[in-house]
């Protein structure tokens, strides 16, 4: 049976990118942020995942408001970059794996999580960033996408995301293969880039949730999507999306790494790595 | 009965009859993930926005870049940042939040920092 190696929470960040591809990780400005991604790559170069389940969202990339699915699985061969409105990052085409895609849209409708099916997808930032934070220039996994309506009210509850892990991790845990899976939720985490509350971040909030999504998820299932969006900024109701990857892991976990910086552009930026507390 | 999301301070959630009301501030922006249509909002901007059915006021932000405006009158950011990235690469997002904020760039993001660690007034 396939088997989850462990969890991953990381911030987005679009202007992320172009620092990467300028090659200006390894500057005094940046070099701290960057390293602080280290203990994680080295994590994941040891567990060697197969498979990467990333749970992201599109900012008007592939998805636009016409027709907003709420949560959209990938079931494509491979997933192109689109075009967010500029020029596309010089990033791989992630590749897919059909059966695993198949399987798990199989599972996660057999439970009535009626998934938007995608044949194709074309991605943005919020999943290409992750993927060059997480693996670098050449990303070593099959990848299925999960994508969550988090731009368009009403968007999902946090206890419907913690339950779609749970439902996913069901689906790894029923494949019929020895593949090594990792799942990746994306986003936040404090921030708000609209109206006279720009700007909002909260540190005291971000670590709060840090803590919370290692010990005690359920706390963070009961914040209501009004209060993530007045303690955090209304854009860090992305949040909701770790908890997809959270409720993937067994109850109880142990943390890998942890890492924290507010005010990267105009987020407070987290990274959480943690893994099943029984996991060899 | 679901969830209310209204009375958050400076705040404009993107909830249903939002997004109704920006219907057409956010097909603009959605189309500019095109683009022949970048190049076209480039040639002629006023025959571009004819293509979209904006009201006088939705059709005036948009071309002052009066992001605050736009999110007012129902735009999304994240559709009408779009017309940041014109010619090819987008403007900072520290940009956006600092004019809708009236600050200076350098001055919003300190201020950002320090409510960031020790909270926000009020």
């Amino acid at each position: 049976m396939a088997r989850l190696i462990g969890g991953i929470g990381t911030s987005h960040i679009p202007s992320l990118g172009p620092v990467i591809d300028r090659k200006l990780t390894t500057t005094p400005e940046w070099k701290p942020f960057f390293a602080s991604y280290d203990p994680v790559r080295a994590w994941l170069a040891e567990r060697a995942p197969d498979l990467a389940i990333v749970v992201y969202n599109d900012h008007g990339c592939d998805f636009f408001i016409d027709k907003m699915p709420t949560f959209a699985v990938g079931a494509a061969p491979s997933y192109p970059a689109g075009d967010q409105g500029w020029d596309v990052r010089p990033v791989p085409v992630a590749a897919g794996d059909l059966a695993f895609s198949q399987h798990a849209i199989e599972c996660l409708i057999e439970e009535e999580f009626d998934v938007t099916i995608c044949q194709e997808l074309r991605l943005d930032h919020g999943f290409h960033v992750p993927m060059s934070l997480l693996f670098g220039d050449t990303w070593p996994v099959r990848v299925l996408p999960i994508a969550v309506n988090v731009i368009q009210h009403p968007v999902p509850t946090p206890t419907r995301c913690y339950k779609l892990g749970a439902a996913l991790r069901r689906a790894i845990d029923s494949y019929p293969t020895d593949e090594r899976v990792v799942i990746v939720g994306t986003g936040g985490m404090s921030h708000q880039l609209h109206g006279e509350r720009a700007g909002f971040m909260s540190q005291a909030f971000d670590e709060g949730f840090l803590d919370a999504i290692e010990a005690d998820p359920l706390a963070l299932c009961r914040i209501t999507r009004r209060a993530y969006m007045e303690r955090a900024g209304a854009e860090a109701i992305e949040l909701i999306m770790w908890l997809v990857m959270r409720g993937a892991l067994d109850t109880r976990v142990t943390r890998v790494h942890r890492a924290y910086q507010l005010g990267v552009s105009l987020t407070g930026s987290g990274l959480i790595a943690l893994e099943n507390a029984a996991a060899s | 009965m679901p969830e209310r999301y209204d009375g958050i301070p400076g705040t404009y959630v993107f909830d249903l009859p939002t997004a109704r009301r920006g219907w057409e501030l956010n097909r603009l922006g959605i189309s500019l993930t095109k683009p022949e249509n970048r190049a076209a909002y480039l040639a002629d901007e006023d025959a571009y926005l004819d293509r979209f059915a904006l009201t006088p006021e939705q059709r005036a932000a948009v071309k002052a870049r009066d992001w605050l405006a736009m999110v007012r009158l129902g735009a999304n950011i994240y559709y009408v940042f779009k017309l940041t990235g014109l010619r090819g690469k987008p403007a900072p997002m520290a940009e956006l939040g600092a004019a809708q904020v009236g600050l200076e760039p350098a001055e919003f993001t300190r201020r950002n920092l320090e409510r960031g660690r020790v909270g926000w007034p009020g």
